[in-house]
């Protein structure tokens, strides 16, 4: 048996962030437990850009957020331990915790004196939402569908339908477009789209996706394989108005209809959750289990992979406060509310330098800018009146890593009109040797522009 | 393969596979012919999951007669086959005075059908037995059971290949021929022979016997919808819980479950369609399902629900009719040689084991019927990792570290287990098939986490390429291929 100060369960952003801080706090011995054979968690198959802005103050993609999150939890001391998967956590009489996995080795236990839970979230399915009709192939969630198009290579479909405009669902939206599927539609129940303005803007409407509000899928056609959904209008109640339904002929449909924060683990110890399966916390980010802590997507589910990073370095310094008797640091929930959602303002220029996304308006006769934030928001919105560019972001085919697929994205930007074809470019392309993460595995010259193509993430050896 | 069987038997399901298996016995040989991938893709993998005491079925019909005998057999063909089998009693819950009067004569049909274990219970009872169900008293059934049904037609199509006979998959019969005494059957794998068939095709009877010249029979599909809840809504109930049922509707009324696995379910409708492959849901019937459960059962709430899928049953008696019509388990006069089983709906899987033995009696008017010398009637199924101790669990790592990866993080399904699972014995490598014996991608999550690496052990370890992979049958591809 093995005994630590702070154990964390999820080596996702949060768990990294709250062994690392818990190490820089002082404490002894923190182990991270994480049940998947690599570190990152859902990072990974989050190989668009966007992420670190705010924790690092640079944009990076999902797996080279994680690579960082990773060096700095195993630099602190922090042990990352893989493919071990907790079931069940046991309060001691000496008031410690029992916490076992399963293990290829067998049943690990391990003693802790706290335990931050960072266990993530996981997607509400078709089931959840009882979506009428037949059950054929075809039928995806986001996330499933992320992970198959991004890490297994698995192609789900040619002609896509989307429901739901979590940022997921816009984000797929935008991959399966760049992998020659048709995005048919994005359909969402309410009035605005629920994902980021800058994810609508980026990810829909630069590609020309029709996107319908207080619209849902209201029955799945196909016997074995999908054939077609019918889409209904819905009415201010959110029922289907009778006599609206059309069908949309479609090979596969994505739902991105919400996440469940994922607390299976947590129940075991008798934490407290709320009807929706998030955790009930007190400020300090401890449950109602006192020396247990949650924190990120499994604590209540966030936009950003920033946020919950911060949120786990302070679930982590305060288990050590917790251990040292000293005062814990308080959550400040508004925090992570101000970043602009829906539809971006018409006539405006939605800024993507970070996520806040503000709606940046040109003003003809004063000859300035208004709606931005900071002067990187005035800088964008010049730029894209005048010359348009993307970071682009994707994968190539590889036979040197465990997988098939390598991320890897533009060093830099690209003409946004040139999007399409580079990615088709790179479709062609092969990594025979590994690589490491930020080395080049492509270049090219794009206008005259020599554009460097790097990967995002380690590749063999 | 012969180029004459013995007996051909059309169809898979529960009924089918208990034929062959019954059939197994004896020195003949048969051969299973299946139109899906996999056994009980039809009405048997999409029912409650219940063995019936034998109470609801018309004196004197032959459906009380077999379920009754059915009922009384299960526990020991459980046993020894190796099928996860639990007697939890069952209660019938009534709402008001009528039910209780109709109570009166359920009772009395079911002793006179020679059902045991029978009570009325008053309302305080019925709380006792099963805490959280409404009502204002009921009746309380000792000998209903619950049982795995997937692993029921498994088990019984392991044992009967064990023993000698031959299945073959995705083998729709289209055509049946009679020339001298042996039965040509066409199928999309081409054509086989045998001396008898048994028509064991479920909702395709009628058109199945049609095809041998007996055409007198109508199926009328009647669609029964249904919900599954989530494993943390198993603590509300651990006994069946069904209404009263009233004449005339076509079914048991809309019931609570618990499943073999601990995964409540709520259903089914009785909806009369003209497609027996229907087995879509609608958004009407999901909402009275639902609201009908939770007069059952009101500490259930929406937010439980994690699944719902449909069972068609093959009835005999059309809407206009409503209720039962009894089994029709005959040889048919204008056609010797040809068995037909028609109209086997509920309790057919109850009953199964004992029209098994009907067949086996109308076989033996054509054939010495020599049991086997080496017949084995005992197989062993899989192994349950999350229902062994932790000591078990442990040796199991210890012989094989696959079982020490969970793949399906809900139902707790290992990498060795879904290994098995591909691996069956039929060669059924749909994602349904490893569902079906694993238990994989049936949780809260329907496959969110587990989906992903299934696919990647059947592209990595088996060599399937994206697009061969299916969810059900041919036909049903999930995947359009690579992405690059």
């Amino acid at each position: 048996m093995r005994s630590c100060d702070v154990l964390v369960i999820g080596a996702g952003p949060g768990g990294l962030a709250a062994a690392f801080s818990a190490r820089k706090a002082g404490a002894g011995d923190v182990i991270v437990l994480e049940r998947d054979r690599k570190a990152g968690g859902i990072l990974n198959q989050c190989i668009h850009n966007g992420f670190g802005l705010i924790r690092y103050n640079e944009e990076l993609t999902g797996p080279e957020y994680a690579a960082r999150a990773i060096s700095e939890a195993s630099d602190s001391g922090a042990m990352i331990l893989l493919s071990r998967h907790v079931s069940d956590i046991r309060k001691e009489n000496d008031g410690s915790f029992s916490v076992s996995a399963y293990t290829k080795d067998g049943i690990e236990v391990y003693r802790t004196k706290t335990i931050v839970l960072a266990t993530g979230c996981r997607e509400r399915t078709r089931g959840n939402i009882s979506i009428p009709g037949s059950r054929p192939a075809g039928v995806f969630t986001a996330g499933v569908a992320q992970n198959l198009v991004n890490i297994r290579n698995v192609m789900i479909g040619r002609r896509v339908v989307i429901l739901g405009s979590g940022d997921i669902g816009l984000i797929m939206a935008r991959r399966l477009t760049l992998e020659g599927a048709k995005v048919m539609a994005i359909a969402e129940i309410m009035s605005e789209p629920t994902g980021l303005a800058r994810n609508v803007s980026q990810c829909v409407q630069e590609f020309g996706i029709p996107l319908y509000v207080r619209t849902t899928v209201s029955r799945i056609i196909g016997k074995r394989r999908l054939e077609a959904v019918e889409l209904s209008d819905l009415d201010r109640d959110g029922k289907v108005i009778p006599g609206t339904a059309r069908r949309i002929d479609c090979d596969a449909l994505v739902l991105s209809v919400g996440l469940i924060p994922e607390n299976e683990v947590a129940q075991t110890a008798g934490v407290r959750l709320f009807a929706n399966n998030a955790v009930d916390t007190d400020r300090y980010l401890q449950t109602s289990i006192p020396g247990v802590f949650s924190c990120g997507n499994s604590r209540h589910v966030m936009d950003l992979a920033d946020y919950v990073s911060e949120q786990g370095e302070l679930a982590g310094r305060n288990a050590v406060h917790l251990i040292n008797d000293q005062d814990m640091e308080s959550w400040d929930e508004e925090k992570s509310n101000c970043m602009k959602k829906g539809f971006p303002e018409e006539g405006s220029v939605t800024c993507t330098i970070c996520p806040n996304g503000c709606q940046v308006v040109w003003d003809e006769k004063a000859g300035t800018f208004s709606g931005n934030r900071c002067r990187r928001g005035a800088r964008f919105a010049m730029e894209e009146r005048s010359n348009p560019v993307r970071t682009v972001t994707t994968t190539v085919k590889t036979m040197a890593g465990d997988g098939p697929l390598l991320p890897v994205r533009t060093l830099q930007k690209v003409p946004k009109d040139k999007v399409v074809e580079l990615v088709s470019e790179l479709r062609s392309v092969r990594v025979e040797k590994p690589v490491g993460n930020g080395e080049t595995v492509f270049s090219t010259d794009i206008e005259g522009n020599h554009i460097t193509v790097i990967a995002t993430s380690d590749c063999g050896e | 393969m012969r180029d004459v069987h013995d007996v051909i038997i059309i169809g898979a399901g529960a009924v089918g596979c208990a034929v062959a298996r019954e059939l197994a016995r004896y020195n003949i040989s048969v051969l299973v012919l299946e139109k899906e991938c996999d056994v009980a893709y039809g009405t048997s993998g999409r029912m409650s999951g219940v063995v019936h005491a034998g109470f609801n079925n018309k004196v004197g019909s032959l459906m009380a007669r077999l379920c009754v005998e059915g009922s009384n057999l299960f526990e020991d063909v459980c046993r020894e086959l190796d099928i996860p089998f639990r007697r939890t009693g069952k209660v019938l819950v009534a709402f008001d005075q009528d039910d209780m009067r109709a109570l009166d004569r359920i009772m009395a049909q079911g002793k006179a059908n020679g059902v045991k274990g029978l009570r009325l219970l008053d309302e305080d009872e019925i709380r006792s037995i099963a805490p959280g169900v409404g009502g204002i008293g009921g009746m309380f059934s000792e000998r209903t059971a619950i049982f795995d049904p997937f692993e029921f037609c498994i088990a019984h199509a392991e044992n009967a290949m064990d023993n000698g006979v031959d299945f073959s998959f995705e083998s729709e019969v289209t055509a049946i021929r009679k020339e001298s005494d042996v039965f040509s059957v066409t199928t999309s794998k081409g054509i086989f022979k045998a001396r008898l068939v048994v028509n064991s095709a479920g909702l395709y009877c009628d058109k199945v016997s049609a095809m041998a010249g007996v055409d007198k029979y109508k199926i009328y599909p009647c669609r029964g919808q249904y919900y599954i809840l989530d494993k943390v809504a198993d603590r509300l109930l651990d006994i069946p819980a069904y209404p009263v049922p009233k004449p005339g509707i076509g079914g048991l009324g809309v019931h609570l479950t618990p499943t073999i696995d601990g995964n409540i379910i709520i259903g089914p409708s009785a909806e009369y369609l003209d497609d027996p492959d229907d087995t879509a849901t609608t958004a009407e019937v999901m909402d009275k399902l639902f609201a009908e459960a939770k007069a059952l059962l009101p500490a259930i709430e929406r937010r439980y629900i994690i699944g719902n899928y449909c069972g068609i049953r093959p009835k005999q008696a059309p809407e206009s009719e409503g209720g039962f019509r009894d089994f029709v388990i005959k040889e048919e006069e204008t056609c010797p040689g040809l068995i037909n089983l028609i109209g086997i709906e509920s309790p057919g899987f109850t009953a199964s084991v004992p029209i098994a033995r009907m067949v086996r009696d109308m076989v033996g008017s054509h054939m010495d019927l020599v049991p086997k010398k080496d017949f084995n009637p005992v197989r062993k199924g899989r192994v349950r990792f999350r229902d062994l101790s932790r000591e078990e669990q442990q040796k199991l790592i210890e012989q094989d570290p696959e079982y020490g990866e969970i793949i399906c993080r809900c139902q707790n399904v290992t990498r060795r287990e879904i290994r098995d699972a591909i691996e069956n014995r039929f060669g059924a490598r749909s994602i349904t098939s490893i569902k079906y014996r694993a238990w994989a991608t049936t949780g809260r999550c329907n496959g969110g986490y587990c989906l992903a690496k299934i696919v990647d052990m059947l592209v990595r370890d088996y060599h399937m390429r994206p697009e061969e992979i299916t969810y059900r049958s041919s036909g049903s591809e999930l995947f359009s291929g690579e992405v690059k």
